[in-house]
């Protein structure tokens, strides 16, 4: 067989095409790796990491906020009294709320309004990983965490706009006016950023829990990999029923809570 | 270059209105300044409602950019050729509303000094990718073609044939645009209010309305100041597309309040417990979603009657009306109403501060000092090329460098020119 | 030809002006001393030689910066072979201080204050914000 300079030209532009043809439909079509990840069991060597609150465990009743102490401790999170400005990575909200559509009519009260601890739930799926025009919030490959650069951030709150657990917050001044004390261990953000809970990551690394499962004096969170089944956290969740908030839109969170 | 210098000749009253325009625009450069060194904080905005005015504006901005094709389609495509004198206008009102609904999102950004990220680390993924890839490509677009058909008709040649491939290009560009930011807001997993498959339709649909309206008022304007006449066949024809597309825009409507109301799903109800019913939380937005319903109802019976449309005086009224409405549609309500109720239930009231206002303003200022600089070239060179004598040319050039008229103010002086 | 005058006036201060950064920077080496910068006490050796430090320690903490964030690597291997914590107040604040030693050379070499303090939290800063 005998190829013309220009045949091969050709040939060599078509397969350039399909190749990136291949590329582009992988972009749109979602990272399918997590996919599997989903559904995978221990054959994937890659972690999923999430976590499970036990709200009977939580002593919230008994006015106990050590877990959000440790986390906004740990992180440098500012304290604004104006609602509008609040930054929130863990923080709690009426049990009811949580799960909207929760069929807690007959509940009685005290128990439905019981506060809960919400963070963000480190989707499979993140829809604010898939909007962010700049990449400055993506998916961990190797843990699954939904991670965030302070550096790269424009600051287009498009990311808040499409999580639908409002675990997001935006910083709409400088959140050095809201802090009395500086932990020089974490960078406080600058004015202009979004962020939110990552789990973290910078912990994890050096071999250390997050700060509030560390912190809890009940051990009422627990936190593991999801692709382990022998972790305790797959334990738990065998052996019992857990929720996890709007799994209907197919974000896949990775926070589960039981009641 | 570009002809801006006769934009540097004018009457006194052009001189006041510009200047008048420059004066918003530096008072709320200041206004930005402040919240650039303040933070965004200094706006309305908050945690749940974290998207506002600016991006409301923007949304309906996109809109008016994309409605120039409703004068180039019917010209290009169907050869109407009452729309010849109206073409450069809709495309210019193009070019100075893409520049304004940059401008909008620019003064959304918390850090504006990184905005280059999003060509630096380009996610293909992101509607927001495309959606600055479509409004800076329309902007090229729209830019090209007017400078182009500018400079031909100074000259008096044809426009060079690789133009016209351009301004076709533009015409599903012009719908690609409003599609796409359809698209940011229907994209979203959680917003119940914005994902229906019937926002970028509806948004199109009162895209035509709001558009080819503002564009009958310019026009009317413009004969009024200037003397200019895009004539009456223009305009009748404009409105009848004003008409339609306001038709369908209610009728969007009407489909989503029926499939909210009757299916009773409370993610669907509460858009419209919000703008229209009304509950005992949701205050905040009622007066402004009930007004321009109202409006818009008003518009469409106003446009559907032939002898209103006729009579230009009453036609501006119902352009008035269809405009404003739909301004409080899409440039205060839509973008509200998806985060009015926080993704935990909790409801948060909106309301813009003075230096979110002013930074608006100065905005639609930038807007209205393009469309006047624009519409004054495009104008001198329409004026200049059609004067039926040289003579005619020559007597209003020389009024004008002697500074005792104006050949845009002074309606004698081109008279002649539109019997 | 009256003009002349202005015209070859015109262009002097023109010259005068366009080249006057490199007058400024002719003056400022004769007469300005270089900071006096607080050195590290206890520690001899840096993560790279001086003479890299000095020309493009802000690539490197660029690198670093990348490397942590984006890559979630966090050793480093220095030339020597000794293995560091990528980390700006973690390692490097831990010889150098920030008043003592980035300040002084930023100002003297009239660079200003790079943003990494808009977030990274200078230890003497916390020192005095802790309660």
């Amino acid at each position: 067989m005998k190829f013309t300079r220009r045949e091969f030209v050709e040939l060599s532009g078509a397969c350039l095409v399909a190749l990136s043809g291949r590329k582009v439909l992988a972009v749109f079509t979602g990272a399918k790796e997590s996919e599997a990840a989903s559904t995978g069991e221990a054959t994937s060597t890659k972690k999923r990491l999430g976590m499970l609150i036990d709200t009977k465990k939580c002593l919230r009743a008994q006015n106990c906020t050590k877990c959000i102490e440790a986390c906004d401790q740990a992180h440098n999170i500012p304290v604004f009294q104006n609602p509008a400005h609040q930054i929130k990575w863990i923080w709690e909200e009426p049990f009811d709320d949580l799960f909207s559509p929760a069929e807690t009519q007959y509940l009685e009260k005290d128990r439905k309004d019981v506060l809960t601890p919400v963070l963000c739930n480190q989707c499979d799926e993140p829809p604010c990983v898939r909007v962010c025009p700049t990449g400055a919030t993506w998916k961990r490959e190797a843990d699954g965490i939904v991670m965030m650069d302070w550096h790269r951030c424009i600051g287009c709150r498009y990311c808040m706009a499409a999580c639908p657990y409002g675990s997001r917050s935006f910083n709409w001044v400088d959140p050095r006016t809201g802090l009395k004390t500086l932990n020089p261990d974490f960078p406080t953000r600058t004015q202009g950023v979004v962020e939110k809970c990552t789990f973290c990551a910078e912990r994890l690394d050096k071999g250390q829990l997050p700060a509030c499962v560390e912190a809890c004096p009940e051990k009422a969170m627990v936190f593991g990999d999801l692709n382990d089944p022998q972790s305790e956290i797959r334990q738990l969740l065998a052996s019992s029923y857990a929720l996890r908030r709007r799994p209907e839109l197919g974000t896949g969170p990775n926070v589960y809570y039981l009641i | 270059m570009f002809m801006v210098e006769k934009a540097l000749v004018g009457s006194r009253r052009y001189w006041l209105w510009v200047g008048g325009l420059l004066a918003v625009i530096g008072l709320s450069f200041i206004a930005y300044l402040y919240q650039l060194s303040h933070g965004l904080g200094v706006t309305g905005m908050s945690r749940n409602v974290s998207w506002g005015l600016y991006i409301g504006q923007f949304t309906f901005m996109v809109g008016v950019a994309a409605s120039a094709v409703m004068v180039v389609l019917p010209y290009y495509l169907h050869n109407h050729k009452e729309f010849a004198r109206m073409t450069v206008l809709g495309e210019f009102l193009a070019v100075s509303s893409v520049t304004m609904c940059m401008l909008f999102v620019f003064v959304d950004m918390g850090r504006p000094m990184r905005v280059f990220n999003v060509f630096l680390y380009p996610q293909f993924h992101s509607v927001m990718f495309w959606d600055m890839l479509s409004l800076s490509g329309y902007l090229l677009i729209n830019a090209a073609i007017t400078l182009v058909s500018l400079h031909a008709e100074q000259s008096d040649l044809h426009p060079p044939r690789w133009i016209k491939p351009i301004i076709l290009l533009s015409i599903p560009w012009a719908i690609s645009i409003h599609t796409v930011t359809a698209f940011l807001y229907a994209g979203l997993p959680g917003r119940m209010s914005w994902r229906t498959p019937i926002m970028a339709p509806r948004f199109l649909a009162s895209a035509f309305a709001a558009g080819p309206a503002l564009l009958i008022l310019l026009c009317l304007l413009l004969r009024k100041l200037t003397g200019y006449d895009v004539g009456k066949k223009a305009i009748q024809g404009l409105s009848v597309i004003v008409t339609y597309a306001m038709a369908i825009n209610v009728f969007f409507i009407l489909m989503q309040l029926f499939t909210a109301m009757y299916s009773n799903v409370p993610g669907l109800t509460e858009e419209f417990q919000d703008l229209y019913l009304g509950t005992e939380a949701h205050t905040s937005l009622l007066p402004w979603g009930r007004i321009s319903l109202l409006l818009m109802v008003v518009a469409l019976i106003l446009l559907l009657i032939p002898k209103v449309r006729h009579n230009e005086r009453t036609l501006a009224a119902a352009c008035v009306l269809v405009f404003s409405s739909l301004w409080i549609d899409k440039g205060v309500c839509m973008v509200v109403c998806g985060f009015i109720t926080s993704p935990l239930g909790t409801i948060t009231r909106y309301v813009p501060t003075l230096p979110e206002m002013t930074i608006t303003l100065g905005v639609w200022a930038v807007g209205a000092i393009m469309v006047t600089v624009f519409y004054k070239i495009a104008l001198s060179v329409e004026i200049a090329r059609e004067a039926p004598a040289a003579a005619a040319y020559e007597f209003a050039e020389r009024s004008a460098a002697a500074g005792h008229a104006e050949i845009l103010s002074s309606p004698g002086a081109t008279g002649g020119s539109h019997a | 030809m009256r003009d002349r005058v202005w015209i070859v006036a015109g262009l002097l201060l023109f010259l005068a002006v366009i080249t006057y950064p490199f007058w400024h920077g002719v003056e400022a080496r004769a007469t300005s001393q270089p900071p006096v910068l607080v050195l590290p006490a206890h520690e001899k050796e840096c993560v790279a030689p001086i003479s890299y430090m000095r020309t493009s320690h802000m690539k490197l903490l660029l690198d670093w910066r990348n490397s942590v964030v984006r890559n979630d690597q966090r050793k480093y291997v220095s030339y020597d072979g000794k293995v560091y914590d990528m980390s700006l107040t973690g390692t490097c604040m831990k010889c150098h201080e920030k008043k003592g030693f980035c300040d002084r050379c930023h100002e003297y070499a009239g660079v200003g204050t790079p943003y990494c303090w808009n977030c990274h939290v200078d230890p003497a800063l916390a020192e005095v914000k802790r309660p």
